[in-house]
């Protein structure tokens, strides 16, 4: 049987983790490869890289960790952040990367995702959507690492964007995200059960009950979280034995 | 000891080859005749679509070359079906090499679960049958990503279970192949590509 996923995310700047780390036996908190290791050394799923440089120019350093991340970890790995070609995409993925995310390019031009998934496969493409729930009790597309509102409701951008070719969506709730108050159940729940493909629950996971209910309540095929991972709040190891131990089927 | 990745249009080629790093087993990746049929080992990967890799291996004759390597071959993900006779994807003939047929995956529901596709995530292997998953336990885990499947058959060597049971690896004569990713299957896949190495 397939397994529910752990997710870690780390952020990359300028080649580099932004979040600062708690582990202590890391030579190099700041290097994403090494974080990256140890994490799939400790029983993660898959690893998502979102690079949120800033600069052009230094994006380019973002295809040479990709290719170091992929020489040293074992596990698939995503990458996200600013991709808006075709080009971007193939030198990523020719570099080891397995699968790529995309947010505000792909909102703007639905046609990239099709372009993508044509050419490299839907199953390599991830929808990452950034959605907030307003006053009027509706989820809303947020732009541009979610500054930007759109008028556009969530429900309604992943079932186009799976129309279009996504193999996947990663749904982060900015609700929730930072709160460590726990995963958005509801909106969860309704793309899991609404969309053919599987979806990865982002933003709010703070304590292992968190987990265990967004995959109980929902069905996700997924939850990434980041700093809980990167300060050791919650261990990989510790978090699947949990699982494991109410019956959610996770890899051990 | 010549170990040889078919250069050709698909994906994940580099994932390969750094797999077969981490093992410390150099390989060449190569679309040349003579290289390929002189090598011990052949590997012939493959993340993509089936009918535009069958259409380019059949421009540059690969195609021929491959069906007539004598040496072990090893198939992995699109690589394992091309294999086959028959793809769903694109109503495609592939080299026919291994009498299998492969087929999509239908979304939908049984009591208990709720079937994505593609498949995307890791999923245990059981009823293994072949020196090649030496030393991997029943029901180890190895990581999947894909929409389509080979059928069980006769041929199948490892099986998988995914709204269906279907083929995990399949093998004829000195042909092998995988459908899951044993560049990204941790421990486990790296075990397998060591394993195809020494046979």
């Amino acid at each position: 049987m397939l397994t529910k996923r752990i997710i870690p995310c780390l952020d990359i700047k300028d080649g580099r983790t932004v979040k600062g780390t708690n582990f202590v036996d890391l030579r190099d908190a700041g290097d994403p490869v090494e974080l990256g290791s140890l994490y799939a050394k400790q029983g993660a799923d898959e690893l998502v890289f979102l690079d949120i440089t800033a600069t052009v120019e230094k994006r380019k350093t973002l295809v040479e960790l990709v290719r170091r991340i992929a020489r040293h970890v074992n596990i698939p790995f995503t990458v996200g952040g600013g991709i808006s070609s075709v080009a971007d995409v193939n030198a990523l993925l020719e570099n080891g990367a397995d699968k790529i995310s995309v947010n505000t390019a792909a909102f703007k031009n639905p046609g990239l995702i099709t372009a993508l998934s044509k050419e490299f496969g839907s199953q390599c493409v991830v929808l990452a959507i950034d959605t907030k729930l307003e006053d009027d009790g509706e989820w809303y597309v947020y732009l541009n690492g979610g500054r930007k509102k759109t008028a556009i409701k969530a429900k309604d951008w992943a079932k186009q964007g799976v129309m279009h070719g996504a193999g996947e969506i990663l749904l982060t709730s900015m609700n929730h995200d930072g709160t460590k108050q726990g995963f958005a159940i509801d909106i969860t729940k309704y793309m899991v059960e609404n969309l053919s493909v599987p979806v990865i629950a982002s933003g709010g996971g703070g304590k292992m009950e968190h987990f265990k209910d967004i995959f109980e309540k929902t069905g996700v095929d997924a939850a990434l979280a980041a700093s809980i991972f990167h300060f050791n709040e919650i261990s990989i190891p510790d978090l699947k034995d949990y699982l494991k131990s109410n019956n959610i089927l996770v890899r051990k | 000891m010549k170990i040889v990745i078919i250069k050709y249009n698909a994906g994940n080629i580099q994932s390969v080859l750094f797999a077969l790093e981490r093992i410390g087993i150099e390989a060449e990746v190569t679309d040349d005749t003579a290289k390929i049929q002189q090598a011990d080992k052949v590997i012939f990967p493959g993340v993509g679509e089936a009918s535009s890799a069958m259409q380019y291996l059949k421009e540059r004759k690969l195609d021929v070359v491959i069906k007539g390597l004598k040496q072990p071959v090893f198939g992995i993900c699109l690589g394992m079906q091309l294999l086959c006779n028959y793809s769903e994807e694109n109503d495609t003939d592939c080299l026919g090499i291994i009498p299998v047929n492969v087929k999509k995956f239908q979304p939908g529901l049984n009591q208990t679960e709720v079937f994505k596709v593609p498949q995307i995530g890791w999923n245990n292997i059981y009823d293994l049958r072949s020196p090649l998953f030496e030393g991997v336990e029943r029901n180890s885990y190895i990581y999947n990503v894909h929409s389509y499947y080979a059928e069980d058959s006769e041929y199948t060597i490892a099986k998988c279970n995914y709204a269906t049971e279907y083929a995990a690896a399949i093998k004829k004569d000195n042909f092998y192949g995988v459908q899951f990713h044993t560049e990204k299957s941790a421990a486990v896949g790296e075990r397998i590509l060591k394993n195809f190495i020494g046979l």
